[in-house]
């Protein structure tokens, strides 16, 4: 087991699966199929993200360096949580961009959501975890790899 | 109350303590908190106080949108000086769509649009023209100066902002883009500080003619991300003077850099403002290095995916202007596409071509000779937003073709270079 720690921007404890994205998540390009399709679960639709295109994220642990691409990110963030199609936890192995950070505040303010974010936990962790690994996140931003 | 880590004057204390009502503390609070993660000591003012939002469709479901639109309206919040908002989804006129598209537009996609039109125009809208991912043109006006401090979102719109035009706005995400507006200000850190705006990676083009805007803006979004590159050996193709072929240029070369990455600063050596007043200075000591020959170039072309069902079969419909095409860039498309025709004998584009540009250039455009050249080709103009276009699960099964970076990654279209899609729509 290894175990990283970073900075809990949304804590919360949460045992589950990863699915990881070695390479930036264009947030829009990830989730919009999915929301806009009603869907019950977010299948990742990027097509330029082999990491993680076609893999279901719905509440799994995401792990990704930060997230990129359109400035709707953060609406999109927002609009996830509140259909409740989110990862369980957004695992950032860098500081978390503004994007991403727009959307996990206001998903937490505007929609009461519960998802959990936790960013710093460095390039080892993504060079680390697998996807289908599992992984036990604690409150103060603690995150293990069984 | 959130406990707050930066440092409020007593009015955004009031504020954040529901003294000027629960909706606006809410907003204050957002921004607060998104501020506090990122360090920032203070909320400082907004000093170009026209806003641009990216949001600027009525998908239904984006719920959450449309519910925090109606709880600012009940509460009498609006931005004082108005906003610009990206292009509109739809226009029938321009961008044909037989029933069913229609049907999916008007009830599945796009049902809330005339709604969420309303809210806009409630909160503060310009006007109906002001539906633009390019509201910097100088036909449509919301242009702010070097130093101006912004509440902006659209990728393309705030990378343009900061690096052409000198401004200040961090990469901020649709409603941060509309809190920042209506509060009047917004947190100090990132692209807003002259530590954020220093360049951690230095770029040296080396290629053998002026690179193709949008496969160069890729290469180096792909390769920096978030980071801020500064750029060598540009100048010497596009030259040291910012001008309308240059800044359309940059235009391009922004988007691309934006959403094939998350760059939202560049410094281009010889020519963005700051790079011509700092120079140098503006690099990190230890920045890193990329060099981009036109090996690179094609490297980072062909790797382009096509997700078409059929990626041999042939396009069907081409979209050339995603950000929204300069008044310049229209003239230029409009004399190549009219050579082509007359070099292979023809008279008319052989599939749908539509450039897209702000109902403001598009105005000025339709008055001109040339317009009347381009809808002779069969060609037509819209303001639209392609990617939007692109969303309806029965128009993303046409084969389309762009020249647009930005649209390739957020639909199934095919990325082609000027030059071919030229050829594509002409011979």
């Amino acid at each position: 087991m290894k175990e990283f720690k970073g900075r809990a921007i949304t804590g919360g404890t949460w045992t589950g699966e990863a699915v990881v994205s070695k390479q930036g998540v264009n947030t829009l390009a990830t989730f919009q199929k999915s929301a806009l399709n009603n869907a019950k679960t977010v299948i990742a639709a990027d097509q330029s993200n082999p990491d993680i295109y076609q893999k279901e994220i719905t509440g799994k642990a995401l792990c990704l360096p930060i997230t990129i691409g359109s400035t709707t990110g953060g609406l999109v963030i927002q609009t996830i949580c509140s259909m409740d199609l989110n990862p369980a936890c957004f695992l950032f192995s860098k500081a978390i961009d503004s994007l991403a950070a727009s959307g996990i505040v206001l998903a937490k303010i505007w929609e009461d959501s519960n998802v959990i974010a936790i960013d710093n936990l460095g390039d080892e962790f993504l060079e680390t975890v697998q996807t289908g690994d599992t992984v036990e996140v604690l409150d103060d931003g603690t995150v293990k790899i069984k | 109350m959130y406990d707050y880590k930066m440092k409020l004057n007593p009015e955004q204390i009031e504020i954040l303590e529901g003294k000027q009502g629960a909706v606006k503390a809410q907003v204050m609070e957002t921004l607060v908190m998104f501020g506090d993660l990122f360090g920032a000591k203070r909320l400082v003012p907004v000093t170009h106080g026209k806003g641009h939002l990216v949001t600027s469709f009525g998908i239904p479901l984006l719920k959450p949108l449309f519910k925090t639109m109606d709880k600012l309206i009940d509460e009498g919040l609006y931005v004082e000086e108005g906003f610009t908002v990206d292009p509109r989804p739809t226009d029938y006129a321009n961008v044909k769509c037989n029933f069913l598209e229609k049907l999916i537009f008007n009830t599945k996609m796009y049902g809330e649009q005339e709604r969420y039109e309303q809210q806009l125009t409630k909160v503060g809208l310009i006007d109906s023209n002001a539906f633009t991912c390019t509201c910097y043109m100088d036909e449509v006006g919301n242009i702010p100066k070097k130093g101006d401090i912004l509440s902006w979102a659209e990728s393309s719109a705030v990378v343009y902002a900061n690096s052409v035009l000198g401004a200040r706005c961090n990469r901020n995400s649709g409603m941060l883009d509309l809190f920042g507006s209506i509060i009047g200000a917004v947190p100090e850190f990132g692209l807003l500080t002259d530590e954020g705006r220093k360049a951690t990676w230095k770029v040296i083009v080396k290629t053998t003619k002026m690179p193709e805007a949008q496969i160069l803006g890729s290469a180096i979004g792909i390769k920096v991300m978030e980071d801020v590159p500064y750029v060598y050996g540009l100048d010497k193709f596009i030259g040291n003077e910012l001008n309308d072929e240059t800044k359309s240029y940059l235009k391009d070369f922004g988007a691309a850099t934006a959403s094939n990455g998350a760059v939202g600063l560049y410094h281009i050596d010889g020519l963005t403002p700051e790079a011509v007043e700092l120079g140098e200075s503006l690099l990190v000591e230890n920045a890193k290095e990329y060099i981009i020959d036109d090996a690179e170039l094609e490297r980072v072309y062909k790797s382009y995916p096509c997700i078409w069902k059929k990626p041999e079969a042939k396009a069907n419909r081409a979209f050339i202007g995603c950000p929204h095409l300069s008044y310049t860039q229209l003239i230029n498309w409009t004399n190549k596409l009219c050579d082509a025709l007359k070099k292979n004998s023809k008279k008319k584009v052989n599939m749908p071509v539509v450039f897209t540009t702000s109902p403001d250039v598009a105005a000025k455009f339709k008055k001109t000779t040339e317009y009347q050249k381009l809808i002779s080709t069969g060609a037509t103009v819209s303001s639209i937003c392609p990617l939007m276009y692109t969303n309806n699960p029965l128009t993303k099964l046409h084969n389309i073709i762009t020249n647009s970076n930005k649209l390739r990654t957020y639909s199934a279209a095919k990325y082609l270079k000027n030059e071919d899609i030229l050829k594509a729509i002409t011979e």
